[in-house]
């Protein structure tokens, strides 16, 4: 069930156009943040909210690959697959990540702390080898930038 | 009209196509996936490729998708040079890299268009060694059979159900290589159209569920061309059988009725064909008390005829049963003792239809498509003639894309830019109903109301089509002013008078106002309107009146009549005898019973709601004891009349000026292409020699058939029939049903040769 807030941005969302359909994909991050993901009852509720069929929301939902449609850990990590990082070592990246946390891109490690995906370009290039963690960017990459990442945010609770 | 060059070679075609209808309309094969003629084009496979050159002296050339090209004077293009083939081959070649090459196995192959597709393009050799992606399957219900492994992602599902027919528990999921085609959970498809899936899509992805229990080849099975019974619109149907039962029914492309899509009552709806209720041996009793027993038909045919014999009989037909069966017990039984065998709802309704459709012109289901406004008064269309309901829809479709391609022009076959532009807005449908129909959503304006209310209103708007007037808030006004501002509108009822009335009073209207309006008047079963014009007394007289021998024409008079007098009149017959396929109430107090032939087994006459005679023919013979009800009856006579089913048909065109043109609905048993019958069977049929081997090594003589210009055979002629013979859709190259393409006209128009059936009322109102 969406709870009165997330109703609420909802409508508001809705409001800004001219068919309710139009603000699904609004609706389907104002879940996402709340609950870090989109359970199959969170798709059906919102195609409630917006008068449309389960399908078709799940049908946008699958689409993009940023609304997630499994768990996912406390903190989502973004790895830049895209060329100017490919350029610059991406692969050791994922590589380092994947021994420091011993899950490999598309799982969660098994105490829950993290996700580990790949994502196209994140408009960093300039310091690429680039990731994103739970929205913050981080450039430059090396082995040692990232051990102390995985430190800092470990201990980083979800708000 | 505009001339193209093909290789250099000019070639006139019509302007609103784009490159591959018209190509392909001129007969070139360009292999295609995603472009479908009732769907558009999306581009989405890749797979028409041609080479366009900017003018004569270009002869490099540019690779273009032909369904997402229009077509131009002058355009120049070749579709076979070595540059595009290769394009296609590899198109074709990645489309395949995560198909599972399960052909044995799977339930498309022999009419399966990516089969046709590969081999179309020569891709013959498999290169991907590698793992392929796999998905799982659902279970979409009872009707349809999922294998998503299949999948060449062309959208034409999605295109169809949820864009076309208005699905909303269908669609398509993930991106790039995770594309999935299927339900949001597993569980039974909600549209009444999910049938179509099993035509629409190219692959084997959604199959004929049903059909797998019979697993048979397309080129095994015996096929004819033949007509649903299931309600009064008359889709056109190919009936398909092997092994003594009826594995699948197909669509078969009538332009003017059903086009490419049937509903799934039609598709499915005809088990009872192979049912365990099936009436397979005459069944008669000694005396009342005693249960019925199985008898031979001379045993049956004599007593039924002593029965007979010097009594009062009379006869009571059904709505169900062909023209000529029902015409056969009148002949029987006099003019004056043959009861119509409806309900009385059903009998004032068929009768008033009648008069309205002899006073005002009606429309074809393309007809309604191509309107420019419609109201609907007081059907649930999707109940009672699902096709038509599909039809209405596309109106709705239609007419909002009409107007913004004058503001924006796109091509109207470019299906993706049209909804882009067309967004949520819809046509002029209206709507009102007793209650909410899956129709309402299309609908401009919805109305619920009692019957009463519903006939008012359409009082209100034809008085308000009389006289316009400036005030439009009530809904008769604004009903009026759409129909008003139609080039050509069409109002929609069924099963009620008043509301009949009403609608009729609408039509009345606009054409008053020099409109051109049309009245479409539902029927609740297949020769509804054809027994209404062969004309008979109501059922609820004969209650009254009673008789000593009563026969019956499949029909169950407990569905006909309030349960009391049913009961109370079959007890006090003295001899029923009882013609019917499958058991039911009725038969079961028969005291003699002949099995009669299914729809799919009979050569018979219908007339659909718009008064329109269509033939069937047999797909397969009946078992020896099973006979066309038209039989059975000539035989009760004193002596045989009618032979042949030509013989019927004709004495019933003489008797019945209403049916002079019936025989003209098909070419009659005479009929030969070149001295030769039309075989059921392809020339591939296999197993002919040994079909019947446990029973006796020597094969039979195939079934004659005095009755069509149809053979139950795989000899005859290899030329393409008359539309009304069309047994099965195959061109060389071309095994699935888009071999339709080659029987034609103009692709996604009328077949060569004209549409079958003869239109049989003709309006004193000239449209
Ligand atoms: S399921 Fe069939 S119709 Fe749908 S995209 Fe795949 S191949 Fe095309
Ligand atoms: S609309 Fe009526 S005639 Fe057409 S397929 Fe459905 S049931 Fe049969
Ligand atoms: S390629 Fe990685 S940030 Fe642009
Ligand atoms: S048919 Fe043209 S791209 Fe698919």
């Amino acid at each position: 069930m969406l709870n009165a807030e997330e109703k609420q941005l909802i409508e508001q969302a809705v409001r800004h156009y001219e068919h309710p359909r139009a603000a699904c994909l609004e609706a389907l991050k104002i879940v996402q943040e709340r609950r870090g993901w989109v359970s199959d009852d969170d798709v059906r509720d919102v195609a409630d909210a917006l008068a449309m069929s389960p399908a078709e929301v799940d049908s946008l939902a699958t689409f993009y690959s940023l609304i997630f449609r499994r768990p996912v850990g406390r903190h989502v990590i973004l790895v830049c697959d895209s060329v100017s990082c490919w350029i610059m070592g991406y692969e050791r990246i994922v590589q380092h990540i994947s021994e420091r946390l011993g899950v490999g891109l598309g799982e969660t490690t098994p105490d829950g702390e993290f996700t580990l995906l790949p994502v196209v370009c994140l408009g960093a290039c300039d310091r690429a080898p680039a990731m994103m963690i739970d929205g913050d960017l981080h450039g430059d990459l090396t082995e040692e930038v990232i051990d102390q990442l995985l430190v800092t945010y470990r201990g980083k609770k979800m708000e | 009209m505009p001339v193209i060059y093909i290789d250099d070679q000019p070639y006139e075609v019509a302007a609103h196509h784009n490159l591959l209808h018209a190509c392909l309309g001129l007969g070139f094969d360009i292999p295609y996936f995603c472009w479908h003629p009732a769907l558009g084009s999306v581009g989405a496979c890749r797979q028409c490729a041609v080479k366009v050159f900017r003018d004569e002296h270009d002869r490099r050339g540019q690779i273009v998708m032909s369904c997402m090209t229009p077509v131009r004077d002058g355009l120049r293009l070749t579709i076979d040079d070595p540059d595009v083939r290769r394009f296609r081959a590899t198109i074709i070649e990645w489309l395949m890299v995560n198909h599972p090459h399960d052909c044995p196995v799977c339930d498309e192959g022999g009419h399966c268009h990516l089969q046709d597709m590969t081999v179309m393009t020569g891709h013959n050799y498999r290169r991907h060694r590698f793992a392929k992606r796999t998905h799982r399957n659902q279970d979409l219900g009872p009707h349809i059979h999922h294998e998503m492994n299949r999948c060449i992602q062309c959208y034409r599902c999605v295109r169809f159900y949820h864009d076309y027919a208005g699905g909303k528990d269908l669609n398509v999921f993930g991106a790039h290589h995770h594309v999935y085609f299927g339900r949001h959970e597993s569980g039974a498809l909600e549209s009444e159209f999910a049938g179509n899936l099993v035509e629409v899509c190219p692959t084997g992805v959604f199959t004929d569920k049903p059909a797998r229990r019979y697993y048979a080849r397309k080129w095994d099975l015996q096929s004819a061309p033949s007509v649903c019974g299931q309600c009064g619109v008359g889709c056109n149907v190919l009936f398909n059988e092997r092994y003594g039962k009826l594995v699948r029914v197909d669509n078969r492309y009538h332009y003017e009725i059903n086009g490419y899509f049937l509903c799934d009552r039609g598709r499915f709806g005809h088990d009872f064909v192979n049912g365990e209720e099936r009436i397979r041996r005459p069944l008669a009793r000694e005396s009342r008390g005693a249960s019925l027993r199985e008898t031979s038909a001379d045993d049956a045919l004599s007593r039924a005829t002593q029965a007979v014999a010097g009594r009062r009989v009379i006869g009571i037909g059904s709505p169900r049963a062909s023209l000529e069966a029902n015409f056969a017990l009148r002949e029987l039984v006099g003019a004056d003792s043959f009861y119509l065998g409806l309900s009385d709802a059903e009998f004032k309704s068929a009768n008033l239809s009648l008069a309205l459709l002899r006073e005002l012109p009606t429309a074809s289901l393309h007809e309604i498509e191509t309107a420019d406004a419609a109201l609907v008064l007081g059907e649930d269309l999707l109940t009672t003639a699902p096709r038509m309901a599909l039809a209405l829809r596309q109106l709705a479709r239609r007419q909002p894309t009409a107007e913004s391609i004058v503001a924006c022009p796109v091509p109207e076959w470019n299906d993706q830019a049209v909804r882009e532009l067309v967004q949520q807005q819809k046509g002029s449908l209206f709507s009102a109903t007793p209650g909410p129909t899956k129709l309402d959503e299309d609908a401009a304006a919805v109305y619920y109301g009692e019957l009463d209310e519903i006939a008012g209103l359409g009082l209100a708007v034809a008085a308000a089509v009389d006289q316009p007037s400036a005030e439009t808030d009530s809904l008769a006004t604004q009903i009026a002013t759409a129909l008003r501002n139609a080039k050509r509108a069409v109002i929609v009822s069924g099963g009620n008078e008043a509301v009949m009335q009403a609608a009729a009073a609408v039509v009345r209207a606009l054409r008053r106002a020099g409109r051109d309006a049309a009245l479409c008047l539902t029927q609740p079963e297949g020769d509804t309107l054809g027994l209404a014009m062969l004309g008979g007394r109501a059922l609820s007289e004969v209650v009254r009146d009673g008789a000593e021998c009563v026969i019956v024409l499949e029909n169950d008079l407990f569905a006909r009549l309030p349960e009391a007098d049913a009961t109370a009149f079959l007890e006090r017959t003295k001899t029923l005898i009882v013609l019917d396929h499958s058991i039911t109430r009725t038969t079961a107090r028969a005291d003699v019973v002949l099995p009669a032939a299914t729809i799919a087994e009979s050569t018979g006459t219908f007339v659909n709601y718009e008064g329109r005679a269509q033939r069937c023919f047999s797909a397969f013979a009946p078992q020896p004891d099973v006979r066309e009800s038209w039989r059975w009856l000539d035989a009760l006579r004193s002596s045989l009349f009618w032979p042949t089913f030509d013989d019927v048909c004709r004495a019933m065109a003489q008797a019945v000026p209403a049916f002079a043109k019936a025989p003209d609905a098909a070419p009659s048993a005479a009929f030969r292409q070149i001295g030769n019958k039309i075989p059921r069977q392809s020339p591939r049929f296999s197993g002919r020699t040994a079909i019947t081997a446990q029973l006796n090594v020597s094969e039979p003589k195939p079934p004659d058939d005095p009755d069509s210009p149809l053979a139950f055979s795989m000899e005859g002629s290899r030329e393409q029939p008359p539309p009304a013979l069309i047994a099965r859709y195959w061109a060389p190259g071309w095994n699935s049903v888009q071999a339709l393409n080659k029987f034609q006209q103009e692709i996604g128009g009328p077949l060569r040769g004209g549409d079958p059936g003869v239109r049989l009322i003709e309006p004193e109102a000239k449209p």
